[in-house]
């Protein structure tokens, strides 16, 4: 029985025959997200465990603010949908379109970096840095590795708008925008644990 | 119409439409505002904010993997849908008893 489902499953793959390459990327790729999001559980499980041992130093009530908080995830919120609007001008078959919105994906992302690097800079001035505690070092690590994960998003997305500057909107291009799709959609996913988990939850 | 364009071939999973992400935007944005509006003018009792404000992040991680991710559950996706779903239920595992024994630890240490 399962025999037969897999035989209709080759046949069904070598119909598309030239799809497969670009597909299978694009589902290796995914399978390398879901390691991502693994490796993102262990540090919100670290975060969990520490959240409480501020060693007389700040608590998560005294130095997370909220507005600024929502601003972060307002752009990072925009990013999604004007990436998404790019990966809709890809399937139209329009290169300047898509770069336009990379463009403007590109700086919503920048934005998002420039406050997380602010916020964090603004937390170490006044002494609360990862070394203060292990609250903060959980903390630091937690939003840092997300933030490391948007700059080489953003490298990356650099690097693609040239790439498609160059070569136009070529097979090879349409696999590495739609894995980038990947990549940035799921960040903005972990920014929601994030934003829940650490400074909502911190707050209330 | 996505059909006739040359590179189609290469998309892989992610076929959307414009209206599928301003949906997923617009719900995105309710889920967004409604907990911080929630934390940041308390008017509900503190655990059942802290509830609501869990039970709505989850229900957005789901309205992005239909509407950004455009994953579901249609043949041609099936092994990306097993791929999460396997991980998912490894991640559970991971927080879910990590939190146990640092707990079960933290109580019997008496360090309350």
């Amino acid at each position: 029985m399962s025999n037969i489902v897999v035989d209709k499953d080759i046949a069904h793959n070598h119909e598309q025959g030239h799809e497969d390459a670009g597909s299978l990327s694009v589902f290796g790729f995914w399978i390398y997200l879901m390691t991502d999001c693994i490796l993102f559980a262990t540090l919100f499980a670290g975060y969990a465990v520490l959240r409480d041992s501020v060693a007389g130093g700040p608590s998560t009530i005294d130095i997370f603010e909220l507005p600024y908080v929502l601003g972060e995830t307002t752009l990072l919120l925009l990013s999604s949908i004007t990436y998404g609007y790019a990966m809709l001008a890809m399937n139209r078959n329009e290169p300047v379109m898509v770069l336009r919105w990379l463009g403007a994906t590109f700086l919503l992302g920048c934005g998002f970096i420039a406050m997380e690097i602010n916020e964090f800079h603004h937390l170490v001035q006044e002494g609360y840095g990862p070394d203060r505690s292990g609250f903060l070092t959980a903390f630091f690590t937690l939003v840092g590795t997300h933030g490391a994960h948007v700059l080489s998003g953003l490298l990356w997305m650099a690097v693609l708008m040239a790439q498609i500057k160059q070569r136009g909107l070529t097979s090879t291009n349409a696999t590495r925008l739609s894995c980038l799709s990947l990549f940035w959609h799921f960040l903005d996913v972990v920014w929601i644990c994030v934003f829940t988990v650490v400074y909502l939850l911190g707050v209330v | 119409m996505y059909k006739q364009s040359p590179i189609h071939s290469s998309a892989g999973t992610s076929h959307g439409s414009s209206r599928s992400d301003m949906v997923g935007f617009i719900i995105s944005v309710l889920l967004t505002v409604v907990p911080f509006a929630l934390v940041m003018y308390p008017t509900l009792p503190r655990s059942l904010t802290a509830w609501t404000v869990v039970v709505l992040g989850a229900i957005q991680i789901v309205v992005h993997l239909k509407y950004f991710l455009h994953l579901d559950t249609a043949a041609e996706q099936r092994w990306n849908f097993i791929a999460l779903i396997f991980s998912a239920v490894i991640i559970i595992l991971l927080v879910g008893l990590s939190l146990w024994i640092m707990n079960s630890i933290h109580h019997n240490m008496l360090a309350h």
